[in-house]
């Protein structure tokens, strides 16, 4: 990288001793050549990541006023809300954030899922990214259960108790996950501590991930590889701008819910005080886990598999599985755009998962126009797995492609010249 | 292919719609439908309606008090609802609130302060057990947040009583029967019939009127901030409206020599 505009004598000291300057130039200046034909789903990468540093900055913030005690946690939470100054702002932002946070990155999964951007050589990119989910989901939970309310509480005692389903030292390892014999003032202190510390561990795996994505640079709608220097456009100002504007979407979409709707994703139960000896008669996780929660319930016992220690392969083998996925698809097309069958079943997938989340929030005894919701579950459980282990390897084999164009360059002023 | 900005709308309405999905709140009655009222403080204009929320006081103070604690309000909160600091200092010091433990090692009870929180009516759970049958008065703080419907489940609620259970249905011993309640068997007696208060602004005290004053008193006790966020929210959303627009003229002008 040249010295080109570093013309500044400052800059040019540091720049000699740490090459920071170009090194955030190669990263999200103009030094980054990107692909000329992203489109707007590859807004929601940097979008999550702008979300993380709010949900980072106002978690921060609200520590200052939390207390991690079971007779207080609730108190002080509710104390942020009317006594701090824009407490309920900070706290607001930082509920919905989390939710904004999923809502991102699942549509920068589908994205991925769609153009094939798990695909060679682009894998560990996609593994890093599985991580950034699972520390997610770790961090959620146990965020989630910081207010001390009854669906932190009881929430905290279903995923917990999933782990005595591990044989022999399950229940070991659930008394050693508590701190004690039951839910209670150690488990939510080490909750708080995890909850501040793995944001932290998140950060540091989207810097890895940032790592991969800029050696072979970005995917894009296409699927073909950069050819040369006409394919591709210097990320600033083309793309900052451009993430700048989704931005913009974002926070009006972000801060509706903040202002207007603002326990929208929340359940009401929540701004009940934990009692341990008061089970709410319907235990929901929040949104984002529903569809996992509709996998754990959908696993009936298998031969000598218990029903519950099937279902806790079955969630964590569900995102897990994914992990795999740059190998279950065989397709040398990237993108779903050329692939006429998975596009297809693509679509039939997200459709899949959406009814998974429905089926999540349901009790499985429920019925729906007659039938059992447990069945709804099994079968879009079933379907989920098939997906990944069935369909995806052989629509792969047995899909003959469209031909993909020659460069991103041919494709774009193809289309330029057409219209 | 579709349009992109088509696609994230699509997106964000399937998100929303599954969202929506959500199970129905744990302490509603089994597919009862919950009357949607018109209330001040809807939508994103809306403020509380001071003379109802004066008169929900009045009657928290005169019927709900004697069970249910407010442990979460402060006497100085009620500047939210249009009190004056006088006012305020005035109803603190009905209230005896107990202190210390002075120079001599002794607890003494002394009027309350505006800076105290609401005087509870029992002293503890047990004792309000013990005074209500068995049943404990939930606390009212954040009730309307704690219940799916909010205020409409309050209102509703409060007026769902029924004199005798419909056939086939038994109460327990001291149940009353009401059609909002899960599982329509509440140790609470209908708390108020007409007239059950004399309004001091002179508003006929129906106990519609009553439900409607004391359900916009506790929206505004579980939320005391709506006014302020929904205000500073429209400000918000301007702004970011007007940036919004402006960063796509931008990004219209800097992606012109592209296209």
């Amino acid at each position: 990288m040249s010295n080109k505009f570093f013309e500044n004598p400052v800059i040019k000291w540091v720049e000699y001793r740490l090459p920071i300057f170009s090194f955030i130039d190669e990263s999200v200046g103009s030094g980054y050549p990107t692909p000329k034909n992203l489109n707007y789903w590859w807004n929601f990468g940097s979008l999550a990541g702008i979300v993380l540093t709010i949900l980072i900055v106002t978690g921060i913030v609200l520590a200052m006023s939390y207390t991690p005690h079971v007779d207080y946690a609730f108190e002080s939470v509710e104390r942020i809300m009317r006594d701090v100054n824009y407490g309920w702002l900070l706290r607001y932002i930082h509920m919905n954030g989390g939710s904004m946070f999923f809502i991102l990155v699942y549509i920068h999964m589908f994205r991925g899922m769609y153009y094939g951007s798990y695909k060679e050589p682009r894998e560990l990119l996609w593994i890093i990214g599985v991580f950034i989910v699972l520390a997610m989901m770790a961090t959620a939970f146990m965020g989630y259960v910081l207010p001390w309310g009854q669906m932190s509480f009881w929430g905290a005692t279903v995923i917990t108790n999933l782990f005595s389903a591990v044989p022999i030292i399950g229940d070991s390892i659930v008394t050693w996950l508590w701190g004690g014999f039951s839910i209670d003032n150690p488990t939510l202190n080490r909750f708080f501590s995890f909850h501040y510390l793995l944001p932290f561990v998140i950060f540091a795996l989207v810097f890895v991930h940032l790592w991969a994505l800029h050696v072979h640079k970005s995917n894009n709608p296409l699927g073909v590889d950069i050819k040369g220097p006409e394919d591709t456009i210097p990320f600033h100002p083309y793309y900052t701008i451009k993430d700048l504007y989704g931005l913009g979407i974002l926070m009006i979409f972000f801060m509706f819910f903040v202002f207007f709707a603002p326990n929208f994703f929340g359940e009401p139960d929540n701004y009940i005080k934990a009692d341990p000896l008061v089970t709410p008669p319907h235990i929901v996780p929040e949104w984002y886990f529903l569809p996992f929660y509709a996998i754990l319930r959908a696993v009936p016992d298998i031969w000598f598999i218990s029903a519950k220690l099937g279902g806790v392969i079955a969630m964590f083998g569900s995102i897990l599985i994914l992990i795999l996925l740059p190998w279950l698809d065989r397709s040398p097309v990237r993108s779903a755009r050329f692939r006429p069958i998975y596009r297809q079943l693509f679509w039939v997938f997200v459709v899949d998962c959406f009814i998974l989340g429905w089926v999540g929030a349901n009790s499985p005894d429920a019925v729906f126009h007659g039938i059992p919701f447990l069945w709804i579950g099994q079968a879009s459980t079933a379907y989920y797995f098939a997906h990944f282990l069935f369909i995806i390897p052989l629509v792969s084999i047995l899909e003959k492609p469209k031909m993909p164009p020659e460069s991103i360059n041919a494709a774009v002023t193809n289309k330029g010249a057409a219209s | 292919m579709m349009n992109p900005m088509k696609n994230a709308l699509l997106a964000l309405g399937l998100t929303l719609s599954m969202a929506l999905t959500l199970s129905a709140g744990s302490a509603l009655a089994e597919g009862v439908k919950l009357p949607e009222r018109d209330w001040s403080f809807n939508g994103m204009f809306g403020t509380f309606d001071r003379g109802s929320q004066q008169r929900g006081f009045q009657v928290y103070k005169e019927v709900c008090a004697s069970c249910h604690s407010l442990r979460l309000l402060a006497y100085r909160n009620l500047a939210g609802i249009g009190m004056s600091a006088d006012q305020i200092k005035a109803v603190a010091a009905e209230f005896e609130v107990t202190d210390g433990p002075n120079a001599e090692g002794a607890m003494y009870t002394r009027p309350a302060r505006p800076s105290d929180r609401f005087a509870a009516p029992f002293a503890n759970d047990n004792a309000a057990r013990t005074a209500n049958n068995g049943a404990l008065p939930p606390d009212l703080s954040l009730m309307a947040k704690a219940r799916k419907g909010g205020a409409d489940y309050l209102h509703a609620l409060l007026t769902g009583y029924k004199e005798a259970p419909p056939e086939g249905v038994t109460l327990s011993e001291g149940m009353q029967y009401n059609t909002y309640f899960a599982g329509n068997q509440i140790a609470m007696a209908a708390p108020f019939a007409d007239s059950a208060v004399e309004y001091a602004d002179g508003t006929k005290a129906t106990k519609d009127q009553i439900a409607t004053d004391i359900s916009t008193f506790l929206a505004w006790a579980a939320e005391p901030e709506l006014e302020e966020r929904k205000r500073l929210g429209i400000k918000v959303l301007l702004f970011l409206i007007v940036l919004t627009a402006m960063l796509y003229a931008v990004k219209r002008q800097v992606w012109k020599d592209l296209h």
